[in-house]
This record gives structure tokens, sequence and C-alpha cells, in this order.
């Protein structure tokens, strides 16, 4: 069925049109939803986009990175300065989806996707929303649980601290199909060291829940101590706590339970 | 429903049509410009054989938006061959054993000509990364490894 495209030339005139039709749906990079409109998905009757340059703006060069909604995987993978984004970047689809899906169109991808948003969560990304009301910042988190009632808000732009050295920050996706494939689960840590001990550790899970979510009790695990085989312990041990996995073809929710502690154990102690 | 119009370059060559709101870039190039040459597997992006270069870079066209092409260059594997002769991808597709029933081919053809382009000489392991968006059902892939590699003056190795 035939839809009605909306091309507007700034984000506050695409935001404005979304918010006012509960049909209509933002086009990113449209790897989800002309799929959805390839299998005949008649909750889509108008498509919105923008043309707004500010929508895919990079900017990396400080210590707070801000990339638009627009900057897809390919763009990500390009810029040096990105270094820490590039293994989640990396870990989606094959090249043409890299190069046509976006970080923002991440943050809407259901399960077995949505990897690069794991790493946005561990970050503790800002993401920046426009809708009736004007524009606001939103913390991820908040943002992914309310995430189904987003529906006619814009996403602007998504922020975040780099992280302070490269052991800061991992990254790890389980797939059965490589190089690409979906997630049978993916984490990332965020674990800054202060004064030889984490401060604020993060640990992020996809796959482990209807969203993306936080391994609080790992994370508590980790806080004030030094990451040592004990604290690595207690942390893998705690890392099924409060998740809720569905089954899936790539796996059962017993089976993600099962791993996901053996995949922090060695995503904190660094091995391969 | 009115028709939009829509222009770009296809293959070197201005083309201008009206397509339906949401008409996806594959539907537009076999319908309404006549070029066969990407194939429809899976419309989900799955399979990689609708692929078309998009100003020089991989995309899948059945999950494109024919509209955002506008004024954009398109090339499709029947803009490949070089006058009467084949592309040295195509050659070495053939001379490789590189395609059984040959429907993966197009979208093949098209990856490897992205990797290419922007990589002459690549390692094994950036051929296998390039195609890994772009299914076969018939030959392993080994053919095609080594067809892309043995185009690329790579060594094929055995
Ligand atoms: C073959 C294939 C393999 C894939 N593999 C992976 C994978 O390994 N990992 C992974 O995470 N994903 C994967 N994906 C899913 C998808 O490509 C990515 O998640 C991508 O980031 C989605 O972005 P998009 O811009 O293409 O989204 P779109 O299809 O454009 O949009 C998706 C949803 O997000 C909304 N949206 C998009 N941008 C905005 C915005 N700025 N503001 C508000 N709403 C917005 C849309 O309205 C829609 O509801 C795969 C997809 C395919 C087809
Ligand atoms: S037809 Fe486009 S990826 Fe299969
Ligand atoms: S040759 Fe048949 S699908 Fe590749």
């Amino acid at each position: 069925m035939a839809v009605t495209v909306k091309t507007f030339a700034s984000a506050g005139e695409a935001a404005g049109a979304l918010s006012s039709d509960r049909s209509a749906r933002y086009l990113g990079g449209g790897t989800l939803v002309m799929r959805a409109l390839n299998e005949g998905d008649v909750s889509i009757s108008t498509v919105v986009r923008a043309q707004d340059q500010a929508l895919t703006r990079i900017d990396a060069s400080g210590p707070r990175i801000k990339l638009g909604a627009g900057v897809t995987f390919a763009r990500v993978l390009a810029e040096r300065d990105l270094g820490f984004l590039h293994a989640p970047a990396r870990s989606i689809g094959g090249p043409a989806v890299r190069n046509m899906g976006t970080i923002g169109g991440n943050l809407f991808a259901p399960n077995p996707y949505g990897d690069f948003t794991v790493a946005l969560l561990a970050l503790d990304a800002t993401v920046a929303v426009a809708g009736g009301f004007g524009s606001r910042d939103i913390g991820i988190e908040e943002f992914l649980q309310a995430r189904d009632r987003q529906a006619g808000t814009l996403v602007l732009s998504i922020s975040c601290t780099r992280p302070a050295s490269t052991e800061a920050f991992r990254y790890r996706k389980i797939a059965r199909i490589k190089p690409k494939g979906g997630s049978v689960i993916t984490l990332a840590a965020h674990l800054p060291i202060s004064g030889g001990r984490i401060a604020g550790a993060r640990i992020a899970l996809g796959s482990m829940a209807p969203t993306q979510i936080r391994a609080r009790a790992a994370e508590r695990a980790l806080e004030g101590r030094s990451l040592d085989a004990a604290t690595i312990a207690a942390a893998a041990s705690a890392a099924t706590e409060g998740t809720s996995p569905s089954d899936n073809a790539l796996g059962s929710a017993w089976y993600r339970r099962e791993i996901v502690g053996v995949h922090l154990r060695r995503l904190l102690s660094g091995q391969e | 429903m009115s028709k939009i119009p829509l222009q770009f370059r296809h293959n070197g060559r201005d083309v201008a049509i009206f397509v339906d709101g949401g008409t996806n870039l594959l539907v537009a190039l076999r319908e309404l410009i006549g070029d066969m040459t990407p194939k429809f597997g899976c419309g989900q992006g799955g399979c990689g054989t609708c692929s078309v270069l998009i100003d020089g870079e991989l995309h899948l066209s059945c999950l494109t938006l024919a509209e955002t092409v506008a004024g954009r260059f398109v090339e499709t594997l029947d803009g490949m061959k070089q006058g009467p002769n084949l592309h040295p991808l195509q050659r070495a597709f053939a001379d490789n054993f590189a395609a059984q029933c040959g429907y993966c081919t197009p979208g093949m053809l098209m990856a490897a000509k992205a990797l290419l382009d922007r990589n002459p000489q690549p390692s094994r392991d950036e051929v296998i990364e390039a195609i890994s968006g772009n299914i076969c059902r018939c030959t392993g892939y080994e053919p095609i490894i080594n067809a892309i590699l043995a185009a690329a003056g790579g060594r094929v190795s055995a």
C-alpha cells in the first residue's frame, strides 16, 4: 500500500509532523522501517523524513562527544576519534546495513538488535529529543524504559563522555553467525577507575530483557573495588539479577541466563 | 494518491520517473526503469542480492526508499561492464566458477566492487567481511572469495 512521504528541511518541522500524526513513522536509514513497509505493515501510513544537516553531525573532538541521530555506523567507523565505539559499530549487520542504519534508529531496534544502544547505555548517554513540546535532554535509561511511548518524538542527537582509557570501556556481542548476525546476548561495561578502585561502574546488557538494561547487581559488586578475581566472580554471579530474557530462534531464555555470567566474567577479565 | 517525480543518475544516465509513496528502490529499478540486474530475494535486508551502489556506497535497494536517491548516483550490475568487455570482476567470477545458479551474483559483484574501489588490494579477511551481507546458496563462498582476490590481483590460495 502506498504511504505518504513527507520530507522536511528542518528537524523541528519533522518533529512537529511526527507528534501530530499517530500513524507517522520517522525514516532514519530505513533498514527496519522499509522492512516493515515491504512486509505490508498497515500501521504506517505516513513516513516522515528530515534533511537537516544537524542530524548527521559528529562532534568527536572533546571529552564529551555528540552524534546526530542520523549518523550511520559506517561514519562512526570512519571517525578515528570514535575508536571506543568501533567495536559496537562493527558488530552490526553487513557492510550495506552499516552504510544505511543509523544510531538514532538503533535506539528503537527490538531484539535481537539494538547492539549499539547497549554500548551507549553503558556510557550513560544522553538522548536529545524533540516533540510537540520543544526539545529536551533525557537519560538513555529513562528513554529506553519509555521507548514504547516515544512514538511521536524525534531523536536529534546522542551524547556521552569519552571513556578515560581503552581499558575502561569494553564491549562484547555473542552471535551465532559471524561476522554478522543477530545478538544472542550483547554486553558493554564502563569501568572508570579512581585511586585504583572502580567508581561509577556501568554494565549494560542486550537481549536479556525486552529493552537493553543495566545489570545493577553486577554494578554494585564492582563498585568501590579493584578489578580482581574475587570482584569479577561476584559481578559474574550477579549478572542475571533483574533480567527477563525471552526465547527466540537464536537462543532460549534459559541459555541466555546460563551464558551471561560467563561472558561478563570474560569481558571483565579481558579474555578474548 | 499522487505520483512523486524522481530524478537520479542511473549507471551514468539521467532518469526521470514517477513513483508511489513508499516504493523501494529495487521496485523502481526493476519495474519502472527496466533494469533487472538487481534481484529480489527477501525484501528484508537479509540476502543482499538487491545490493546497489549509491554515490559509491553499498546499499540494499529493497530497504532504500526510492525518493531518497533524488539527485544521486545509482550504480547497478547493468552498468558494470566496460563497453563490450566484462569488468575484471565479472571476468574473474566466470574464470573462477564463482556462480552456479547466479542469483546472488549481482549483489556479490556490487559488494566486491564497493570493496575494490576503496581498497584495491584487500586481504582475504577483508573480502570475507565485504561480502558478509550477501548470501549464496550454491557456491560455498570459496570460489567467490577467490574470484574477488583474483580480480584484485591478489594471490588465489588453493
Ligand atoms: C540484515 C540486517 C541486519 C541487521 N543487523 C543488526 C545488528 O547486527 N545489530 C543491530 O543492532 N541492528 C541490526 N539491524 C537492525 C538495524 O539495521 C539497526 O538497528 C539500525 O540501527 C536501525 O537504524 P535505521 O536508521 O535503519 O532505522 P529505521 O528503519 O529508519 O528506523 C527504525 C525505527 O526507529 C525510528 N527512528 C529512526 N530514527 C529516528 C529518530 N531520529 N527519531 C525518532 N525515531 C527514529 C523509526 O521511526 C523506526 O520506528 C539489522 C538490520 C538488517 C536489515
Ligand atoms: S532482496 Fe534486498 S536484501 Fe534480500
Ligand atoms: S550461485 Fe546460486 S545463490 Fe549464489
